[in-house]
């Protein structure tokens, strides 16, 4: 009685762990399915003529996606050149006023940034900036972008610099430097490498984003460095070109969600690799 | 000039309502080694950071008092101004990991934007080194960063690193305590010699340390100064029952 | 120190004794730092101001969201919420629709995916944690986590949608392949990653000696995952689904593509909707009437402040298991 019964116990434990290995293992299934598709139904649209010349009309055959390249480029440039510096102070901030009131409220605030959908920020950038500019820019696109990227950028720098020990600190102080020295001069640069993986990964996590550019960079059909007009970028292109019923325009998308996958993915890596080198904790 | 460099009246310290230093009246004499000890919790590490004001920099930390540096109160001028006077030294060996060895004994003045010409730089890296006997060993190794270096060597280099910025104190905070024996009797027959152009105030939970390298030596109990007195005489002959209690052992 | 000038009891004394250079050198090192002082308190200031520009968006968020929901809500009040029917075209705007196209999507997207999440985080945290394989399936799984939403949704449209179209034809629904169902297989797919990190990490926190007191009990494997693994984690478990379901909401571009874009009330999973995220995205630059626009404004806040709650119950539950 006792033998049979541990027996079944154990049988249906391996029968746990094999349905747990099953289902575990089965999410590669559909993600090997979208990559593989992704890269048989884009590869064939790329070329140098792909990558330098910008959509041609409905109708017409060829055309790239020149425009939807730079532009994404450009906007997240910019994104980046508004978020990282407010970033990394507010981490620095919350690093170095851990109890306060204030700095409780900066976290949460943080906090709840991090999770409002994209497209809300798109509406408030809309409000913010395409309204009183009076008309589409990929400025309102990057500002979206770039309240995106802060809590990220925010976050990693402030566990990045709690990290490093007081003592790190205290010899700079006790040296009689001032204490915006002993930031910029000693505790950044100790812990630059957090720092940096904490804005690259904001980087890789905007860089595929559609929703808040929709209302705010809107997309341009010519190739424009003008931030202040409305842009393409690789995001917006694809929407709007799968979206369609014009065989070439699919092409096109195709071809740049390749594109757009393959620099995702790059950008992703990239981080990987920086954190693992620099040994940070993310 | 005067005999007496650091002199604090009435001196109390708390951390929010913790009083941990209580009415303190010392002085320190000019060019000689006091060291402070006494039981963990009496209160002299928190009283050597009041020195040089580093207490204040953790919140809920205040202090009142007098604590005065050749007659002028410490806590009436700037901060920074204080810690180019007096330097100090801290337990764990603290070199800038991100400096070379000669960036690093310089840090004081590169780091705060002082500009010196590259010979008096130069001057000041191979003086500092020397004083605490490392210059031989590291002298063609400058450019590396200081990480190879051992416990003992490093912090010499933080030694040299305060002693650079030619101040008149320098304050240790029990710093041979994590290092081993034959690197802490280095660090301590430096002490010997920095004396000449330094006065040092060395904080140690090792009373035979206090004994070996000590002019006059503070004891410490529950946040009190208990005795102070030449060496010699309060290790044979000490007037208070806890300095005597402490010094045999009763408690440590 | 008289008047912010240097004055001879600055110098240290032994200097006086010493070269003339090294005086110089003294009164150049006061007189930097006298610089340095006042620009600490900018500094300060500025680091400040920084943090406070997180405070300000969130506010700034919440009011320009109510701001431009006024024209709405004064219009409609509570029946835009219950309103079944939106039809922009004769100022008819009930929010309803969306509502439930929301829930739906997002329901069944969180049950589809909660086996597979908690299956990787069980691997990973209890069966496996280090080693090629187990490396392999967090690399897949941030990978997932990676993908643009765009890009899901673009496979879905051409690859997914006709799938879903054969299986309707068999099943004898009309055949469109897009609707409530497609996009709930996509979002099933994009929120794993969530669930599963959070659910590994709180997995492995288990301590060993719990588990040691149940084996040396004589328990298998699976006893022990489920008298003491699971219910240990059994709230940050929680957390993890209840972050999953954020992302679900908010998630707006694999949806949009594949929904249907239809603003009646879904009369099966397989019939097309719209999510309050997909609608707002659809009709945001085509609302071309005042109180059009505000009525997407209003989802927009309804969609902000759900989102907001769901996530900070989500950090909450988080923060209480990590401090026990």
């Amino acid at each position: 009685m006792q033998a049979k019964s541990v027996k079944y116990r154990l049988g249906k434990s391996y029968g746990f762990q094999l349905l747990t290995y099953l289902l575990a293992f089965a999410i590669v299934v559909p993600l090997l399915a979208i990559l593989f598709y992704i890269v048989r139904a884009g590869i064939t649209k790329i070329n140098w003529h792909f990558l330098v010349n910008i959509p041609k009309p409905v109708g017409e055959s060829g055309g790239g996606i020149a425009n939807a390249i730079v532009g994404s480029i450009i906007i997240i440039l910019v994104a980046a050149v508004i978020a990282v510096p407010i970033g990394i102070m507010a981490g620095i901030y919350l690093s170095e006023n851990r109890k306060s009131k204030l700095a409780y409220w900066v976290r949460l605030s943080t906090d709840i940034l991090q999770g409002v959908p994209s497209i809300v920020i798109g509406i408030i950038a809309y409000f913010w900036l395409v309204k009183p500019l009076r008309g589409f820019s990929a400025l309102s696109g990057s500002a979206a972008l770039a309240i995106m990227m802060l809590p990220i950028i925010v976050r990693s720098t402030e566990e990045t610099l709690r990290l490093l020990p007081d003592s790190l600190k205290e010899a700079a102080l006790a040296l009689g430097m001032p204490f915006h020295r002993v930031i910029f001069k000693v505790i950044v640069p100790v812990g630059i490498g957090g720092i940096l993986s904490g804005v690259m990964l904001s980087i890789a996590r905007i860089t595929g984003e559609t929703a808040p550019l929709l209302f705010t960079a809107f997309g341009n059909p010519y190739l424009s460095v003008n931030i202040a007009k409305p842009m393409q970028s690789l995001p917006l292109l694809i929407f709007n070109y799968a979206t369609s019923p014009y065989t070439d325009w699919l092409n096109l998308a195709w071809g740049a969600s390749l594109i757009l996958l393959v620099w995702v993915l790059f950008l992703n890596i990239l981080t990987k690799l920086l954190t693992r080198k620099w040994k940070v904790q993310l | 000039m005067e005999s007496t460099i650091i002199k604090s009246r009435n001196f109390n310290a708390s951390f929010g309502s913790n009083h941990v230093v209580r009415n303190v009246n010392i002085d320190i004499p000019r060019n000689q080694i006091v060291a402070v000890m006494g039981p963990s919790g009496c209160g002299k590490t928190t009283y050597l950071r009041c020195i040089n004001r580093m207490h204040e920099l953790i919140p809920g930390a205040t202090s009142e008092g007098e604590m005065l540096l050749n007659d002028e109160d410490v806590y009436k001028m700037h901060p920074i101004f204080v810690r180019l006077k007096i330097g100090m030294v801290f337990q764990r060996p603290n070199p800038f990991p991100n400096l070379s060895i000669y960036d690093n004994v310089i840090a004081g003045y590169k780091l705060n934007g002082i500009k010196l010409p590259k010979a008096e730089r130069d001057r000041i890296v191979e003086h500092s080194l020397t004083r605490v006997a490392l210059w031989s060993e590291v002298r063609d190794s400058l450019n590396k960063k200081g990480s190879f270096l051992s416990g003992g060597q490093q912090q010499r280099l933080c030694i040299a690193r305060a002693v650079a910025m030619e101040p008149e104190v320098i304050l240790f905070d029990e710093p041979t305590s994590a290092l081993d024996p034959i690197s802490t009797s280095t660090v301590e027959e430096l002490f010997h010699e920095l004396k000449a152009n330094y006065t040092l105030i060395v904080v140690t939970h090792n009373m035979q340390q206090a004994a070996r390298v000590s002019d006059k030596t503070a004891f410490f109990f529950l946040g009190e100064l208990v005795e102070y007195d030449e060496t010699r005489t309060m290790f044979t002959n000490p007037k208070d029952n806890r300095t005597q209690n402490y010094i045999t052992g009763r408690f440590s | 120190m008289e008047n912010g000038m240097v004055t001879r009891s600055d110098i240290p004394l032994r200097v006086i004794t010493s070269s003339p250079e090294a005086i110089l050198k003294a009164k150049k090192r006061l007189r930097l730092s006298f610089r340095q002082i006042r620009r600490e308190n900018i500094f300060n200031k500025t680091l400040m101001i920084m943090g406070l520009v997180m405070i300000i968006l969130v506010v700034g968020i919440l009011l320009t969201l109510i701001v431009q929901s006024m024209p709405s809500i004064k219009a409609l009040g509570l029946k835009y919420i219950w309103g079944r029917t939106w039809n922009p075209v004769e100022d008819i705007y009930g929010a309803w629709p969306f509502l439930l196209g929301t829930l739906l999507t997002s329901f069944l997207a969180l049950t589809i995916s909660i086996p597979f999440s908690i299956a990787v985080a069980i691997f990973l945290g209890e069966y496996h944690a280090t080693g090629w394989i187990p490396n392999f399936l967090k690399n897949a799984v941030e990978l997932i986590a990676a993908v643009p939403s765009v890009i899901y949704g673009f496979w879905g449209l051409a690859v997914l949608v006709p799938m879903v179209r054969t299986f309707e034809g068999h099943v004898g629904v009309s055949p469109m392949g897009v609707g409530i169902f497609s996009s709930s297989l996509i979002l099933a797919i994009m929120i794993i990653p969530y669930a599963a990190s959070l659910g590994r990490s709180m997995i492995s926190m288990v301590p060993s000696h719990l588990k040691e007191a149940a084996y040396g009990l004589g328990a298998t494997r699976w006893e022990v995952i489920r008298s003491v693994v699971l219910p240990y984690t059994k709230s940050g478990l929680f957390a993890g689904i209840l972050l999953s379901l954020g992302r679900a909401l908010g998630e707006t571009m694999a949806v949009t593509m594949v929904i249907g874009n239809s603003s009646a009330i879904p009369k099966s999973i397989f019939a097309p909707g719209n999510t309050m995220a997909s609608v707002i995205a659809n009709e945001f630059t085509e609302a071309d009437k005042p109180v059009y626009l505000s009525a997407l404004i209003e989802l927009g806040l309804v969609l902000f402040l759900v989102t907001v709650v769901i996530n900070m119950i989500g950090k909450r539950v988080i923060d209480r298991f990590t401090n026990d």
